[in-house]
């Protein structure tokens, strides 16, 4: 018995309008694999990623699957398995807007949020082409001038509000608090967002606000929308304490994906079974 | 004495780099810094100068509680005295190209992008530019794109930025001053001639031009028996191909 309604991983899906800007978690903070299938499955479209601060598998499924228009990031990669194919291939035949960031760009811009004020300041970037080619950006003088020994020239990064987040995690208690364990970028992307939904590999009979220590690795349910069960929800990606990366998968993926039609046959293959279990 | 390793020598030439560091981080795809900061942080351990070591990719070597942003703002505070930056493309000025080749931004080829880079090469004080291929594809006149620059005018922040160069040719040193590499050491394998045929750019000779060093045979006793096996926990593939095939 739980104290929040539960929500099925279709339900989800069903919650991710075209045009909107989706939260993409990195690869060690729980992606949501199990509702990305279904995304595809309803064939999404236009939509925009902000990964926080890179994504694999997941954002590289849904651009070989037509569902992105544009993304924010520091990088796509498969990590040990290399490139990231339909991703490369996407940007060099100009079939996606890329929006190329560095990791604590992508940080700052959802701190401004989560602060509520309109923009970030950050060192770095200046005389980088990642800044020649961001007409969001700015560059400010140091209008504090607390170090006055020369005037310094800072960048200012704009807030930016999620449409929605979801992401996977090991646990949900009764109360729907969430468990993000020391994957505290989590917590930043939830703060930012308009609406947060989450799938968990269970759902334990306890309140984590009993015990200090699990409440300090914990997502308050006030940021959450909706929770639903999905076991082996971050498959092929690993999960903390839970599972490790699946690198037989993650071969056949990086082997398949190489061309649009090889992974096209492995998404349908993929598609059509159930490697998700919801009890 | 047994057969040492090519990437045993790199591992021991860039454990020498750390010597006075007091916390280095590794970030994505890097076993071989990663086991070289292992290395310094084992042979250090009793002295008065310890090491800390901070593997993001590991659990156990991870000293971060606050989330993938700490690394960035611990670097920001002056937390972090090494860390280690690749490149597809490197370039004379020791720009560094994370991004792709040909014309941005419908590239040529797209490679994965800038990660951390645009911030951690201005706030470190020592980056270490490591990429394995010495080649003129690789090392570079002018990068496609810069992903971070290698020198930035006085009213820009930067405590930090460039000062070694390592591939598996060559180590070099960086002149901030007169926005050059310097060649320290070659690997014996390689005539200068060659090393200068296989970079794109130009760079200063040197008169005192050494020779990577072999480790001892007690530094690789104890890269082989104690590094390597924690080195398999979080760069299981490299170990493997390494030290355990």
């Amino acid at each position: 018995m739980v104290n929040f309604d539960l929500m099925t991983v279709e339900a989800i899906a069903s919650k991710v309008e075209d045009n909107s800007l989706i939260g993409i978690p990195a690869d060690y903070s729980g992606v949501p694999m199990s509702v990305t299938i279904e995304i595809i499955k309803r064939k999404k479209r236009n939509l925009r990623l902000y990964c926080l601060p890179l994504t694999t598998i997941q954002g590289d499924m849904l651009i070989g699957s037509g569902c992105v228009k544009e993304i924010e990031t520091a990088a796509v990669t498969l990590g040990e398995y290399g490139q990231a194919p339909r991703f490369q291939d996407a940007i060099e035949n100009n079939k996606i807007k890329i929006k190329d960031s560095t990791c604590p760009a992508l940080h700052a811009q959802l701190q401004a949020t989560e602060k509520s004020v309109p923009f970030m300041p950050l060192r770095g970037i200046i005389g980088s082409d990642l800044y020649h080619n961001r007409k969001d950006w700015s560059v400010i003088d140091n209008p504090v001038k607390t170090h006055s020994k020369d005037d310094e020239k800072i960048v200012i990064l704009p807030a930016v509000q999620l449409d929605v987040l979801i992401f996977h995690a090991a646990k949900a208690d009764i109360n729907g608090n969430v468990q993000i364990g020391r994957r505290r970028e989590l917590a930043t992307l939830a703060h930012a967002a308009k609406k947060v939904y989450v799938t968990v590999e269970e759902i334990v009979n306890e309140d984590f606000f009993e015990c200090e220590l699990k409440a300090s690795a914990t997502l308050p349910s006030l940021y959450i929308d909706g929770i639903s069960l999905s076991k082996n929800g971050a498959w092929p990606c690993g999960l903390t304490d839970y599972y490790t990366l699946d690198s037989e998968e993650m071969n056949k993926y990086a082997k398949a994906a190489k061309h649009q039609e090889t992974f096209d046959a492995y998404m349908k293959n993929f598609i059509s079974q159930s490697f998700y279990s919801n009890n | 004495m047994t057969e040492v390793l090519q990437p045993e020598i790199l591992i021991s030439e860039i454990s020498n780099l750390l010597r006075d560091d007091r916390h280095v981080a590794i970030g994505a795809a890097s076993p071989i810094p990663g086991s070289a900061a292992l290395l310094a942080e084992e042979e250090r351990k009793n002295s008065d100068l310890k090491l800390k070591v901070t593997i993001l990719h590991s659990q156990k070597f991870n000293n971060f509680t606050d989330g993938s942003r700490e690394l960035f703002d611990a670097s920001a505070q002056g937390r972090i005295d090494t860390f280690f930056l690749g490149g597809v493309q490197i370039d004379g000025e020791a720009n560094i190209n994370l991004v792709g080749t040909g014309r941005y931004p419908k590239l040529d080829k797209r490679f994965s992008g800038s990660f951390g880079s645009a911030l951690m090469y201005f706030v470190v004080p020592k980056i270490i530019l490591f990429r394995e291929e010495h080649t003129p594809r690789t090392l570079v006149k002018k990068v496609d794109f810069i992903s971070a620059p290698g020198i930035s005018p006085p009213n820009v922040y930067r405590p930090g930025g460039p000062k070694y160069l390592i591939t598996n040719r060559a180590l070099f040193s960086f002149n901030k001053k007169e926005k050059n590499f310097k060649i320290e050491k070659i690997n014996p394998e390689f005539t200068l001639d060659e090393v200068i045929k296989s970079t794109g750019f130009e760079f200063k000779t040197n008169k005192n031009l050494k020779y990577f060093s072999m480790p001892s045979q007690k530094r690789i006793d104890i890269l082989r028996n104690l590094i390597a096996p924690k080195v398999l926990n979080f760069y299981p593939q490299f170990a493997k191909k390494l030290w355990f095939n």
